[in-house]
């Protein structure tokens, strides 16, 4: 199969060293393939001999299946030597928060905790998104600092829609919140997540109209709201391309009465289902490569291509092929860049 | 390959729904389609009955006013003019409106309509939390879509309002919006969190008695004093309207439960959104929701999976070289034995990948069989559906006449 011209991965020349940022966050639509996007994250860096710190934060606990590894909690388990996981909890953050940052015991004094915490959480505005927006900072410092062992934490973020909030509550919370423990806390979280050598956000998207018309959107509102690093839009689940232009011509040319007759005569009727398949593959792939094209008008940022998987099933086989063809493209983007 | 795919999986039976039902409620997983098999069920049932359809959308994106060809949509309802359709190559018989979900605005609707006084409707809107709750509080949207249907459905303007919910990953958490909103305002915690406003003798005493409280104390601590003081404040003018919003959750409750309303659910045959989909309707199911079908979209054509294709892909392998060499010495086609050899070889492999799709597909269709409803298919456009023209041809699938 050949690639044309419209589709080839562009990176910017930091691109070569993406794994050396301390935190990588992947957004998306959701059914975009973000969370195998991220596993096969963790697997590429798992391979240059870094410790990952996954973090599920979309919360159908599907990441670690994705390892063939059962469902993991709030504490970090290791699915696969060098990455362990945790799935995002917000009332458990809450807890580790108020023991370690406030030195507060909480739990069992002010009642049972979840109704105290449901009730935080319906009132003020943004409370989970900080809870989840802390732990992640909190883990990238702890590492920062030696007190953990991660060198990368990689994040299965929220979806589209609730991304920007999730990434903009530290600021919004600091604007409500001006004094009091909580406000200090905002200050380092956004230290963080916006120092562009510690912090980088991608944004995985299908070539398909819905998915690249919200991801245009959420560009452009990530840009305005959110002061994080974006790196690179992930198009994941390209089809290849049949036929380069000459071939084209000949498959035309098998359309016609004396092919199909001659086709007929060999493999019977049957054939001109092969051939509309081929038809069919065709013009999927042109529309694509049209929404490809309206992506890149649109977002000036590097566009980097993961291949549609015939394949069967998911699991590690899946996460380790995706892996693979993210470290193809990314080497052969930094060359290129 | 051979496996049988069940009967009762046939393009077809939507319609009764859509001519019966006054509310459909479309829910399912992100990238399935749920949008736009939404506006084609609202467009078939304009298309083919007298019928004031109105499709409501939720989604923040705004793709169903790409798909409906509008500008912009807001809570304002929009009739989609007539024109529009007949450009698109649809004759409509009935009325077709869309609107979308403005949740902000429709919090404020809420806030008139049951605040007691218009003190309480000024210190609610002048309170700093109220717009971080209804602007960026993700929950609220669930609570808020439901009872923006209600409000459509009692306005009695319409036959039928399609509503095409937001793309939640906790499917749970939309069916039970209004259970906990009525639980919330209604709760033992919320009447004890603001008792020290009430008891001090409402605005004057504000202040009286919180210190005192540990929750209070801690609560400071942690958060500061006057994002407490406004939670407060926030509440107690809420709780004002404790018995309008109690009626009224309890109210969209039951329209749920109506049978005039039923749900219907859609998904692809991929794994995860498929599992969201079985999960959704077991869901149903436990809460003795009416699940009226399952529509399974952008399925693959039948083609890859019948016996002449099989095996005519077969014996284009086995014998290639002979055919391509037929093909190649025939005047009337242009191109050398190698050359074509080459394409057949990707027709093929094409033919293969694809197949394998298909065929996990129809393994999928097979584990469907198990769940009784009505299941209608939507097969895969070669091009998208994005225009009014192509939700029509969406639509002919499910309206069968």
């Amino acid at each position: 199969m050949t690639t044309p011209e419209p589709v080839s991965s562009s990176f910017k020349s930091s691109d070569a060293d993406w794994l050396d940022r301390r935190l990588i966050l992947f957004t998306g639509k959701g059914g975009v393939g973000k969370s195998t996007v991220a596993a096969a994250t963790a697997l590429l860096a798992a391979s240059q001999g870094k410790k990952v710190l996954l973090v599920d934060n979309d919360s159908t606990g599907n990441l670690a299946a994705l390892f063939e590894h059962s469902e993991v909690g709030f504490t970090p388990t290791e699915i696969y030597p060098g990455i362990s996981a945790l799935q995002m909890e917000t009332e458990a953050s809450l807890r580790e928060y108020l023991n370690l940052q406030l030195r507060l015991p909480l739990a069992g004094r002010v009642g049972p905790l979840a109704n105290a915490f449901d009730f935080i959480a319906a009132a003020a505005p943004g409370v989970k998104e900080i809870l989840t927006m802390g732990k992640i900072c909190w883990e990238v410092r702890e590492a920062l600092e030696g007190r953990a062992p991660w060198d990368i934490v990689i994040v299965d973020a929220a979806a589209t829609g609730h991304v920007v909030s999730q990434l903009d509550a530290p600021r919004a919370i600091r604007e409500l919140v001006k004094v009091g423990p909580v406000a200090n806390q905002t200050e380092w979280i956004i230290k963080i997540l916006s120092d562009p050598q510690l912090t980088e956000l991608h944004v995985v998207t299908t070539p398909e109209e819905m998915p690249i018309s919200e991801t245009i959107q959420l560009i452009k509102s990530l840009e305005d709201r959110v002061d994080v690093a974006l790196g690179n839009v992930i198009v994941n689940r390209v089809l290849p391309e049949p036929f380069n232009r000459n071939d084209s011509v000949v498959f035309e040319s098998l359309k016609s009465d004396a092919a199909t007759e001659i086709l007929h005569r060999n493999a019977g009727l049957g054939t001109d289902e092969v051939l509309a398949a081929a038809e069919l593959a065709v013009s999927l792939r042109r529309n694509q490569v049209s929404h490809i094209t309206r992506l890149r008008a649109a977002v000036d940022l590097p566009l980097v291509y993961l291949p549609y998987l015939f394949v069967r099933d998911h699991g590690l086989r899946v996460t380790r092929v995706v892996a693979e063809a993210l470290e193809n493209e990314m080497s052969t983007g930094a060359r290129n860049g | 390959m051979g496996k049988q795919i069940p009967k009762k999986i046939s393009p077809s039976g939507i319609e009764a729904l859509l001519t019966t039902r006054e509310i459909l409620i479309f829910c399912g997983s992100g990238g399935v389609g749920k949008t736009t098999v939404a506006a084609a069920a609202a467009l078939a049932a304009v298309q083919n009955s007298n019928a004031k359809v109105m499709v409501l959308t939720i989604d923040p994106a705004r793709r169903l006013a790409d798909a409906l060809g509008l500008e912009s949509l807001g809570n304002i309802e929009t009739r989609v003019p007539d024109s529009l359709l007949v450009q698109a190559g649809i004759t409509p018989k009935g009325e077709l409106y869309a609107a979308m979900l403005d949740t902000k605005a429709s919090w404020d609707d809420l806030v008139v309509r049951y605040a007691p006084s218009q003190e309480v409707i000024d210190n609610i809107f002048s309170n700093n939390l109220y717009q971080n709750i209804t602007s960026r509080f993700i929950q609220s949207h669930d609570y808020i879509a439901m009872e923006r249907l209600f409000q459509l459905h009692s306005s009695g303007h319409y036959d039928l309002i399609i509503l095409d919910t937001p793309p939640t990953r906790h499917a749970v958490d939309f069916l039970d919006a209004p259970k906990r909103m009525a639980d919330f305002f209604g709760g033992r915690l919320l009447r004890w969190l603001t008792l020290p406003y009430r008891a001090g003798g409402g605005r004057g005493g504000r202040f009286v008695n919180l210190a005192s409280r540990p929750f209070f104390r801690i609560a400071d601590r942690i958060l500061g004093n006057d994002f407490v003081q406004d939670i407060a404040e926030f509440f107690v003018n809420f709780q004002s309207m404790y018995d309008g919003f109690v009626e009224r959750s309890k109210a969209v409750e039951q329209l749920l439960h109506d049978r005039r309303t039923s749900f219907v659910v859609t998904t692809t045959l991929e794994g995860a959104p498929l599992r969201e989909a079985q999960a959704y309707c077991e869901q149903l199911k436990v809460r003795n929701l009416p699940l009226g079908a399952l529509i399974l979209n952008k399925l693959l054509p039948d083609f890859f999976r019948t016996e002449t294709s099989i095996s005519a892909a077969r014996v284009l392998i086995e014998k290639m070289p002979e055919i391509a060499a037929q093909l190649g010495s025939d005047p009337k086609v242009i191109s050398d034995a190698d050359e074509i050899s080459r394409v057949l070889t990707t027709i093929t492999s094409t033919f293969t990948e694809y197949a394998i799709v298909a065929e996990r597909e129809a393994e999928l269709q097979v584990e469907l069989s198990g769940l009784p409803e009505m299941v209608a298919t939507i097969p895969l456009f070669s091009d998208d559906v994005h225009d009014l023209a192509g939700l029509g041809r969406v639509g002919s699938r499910l309206w069968v006449s």
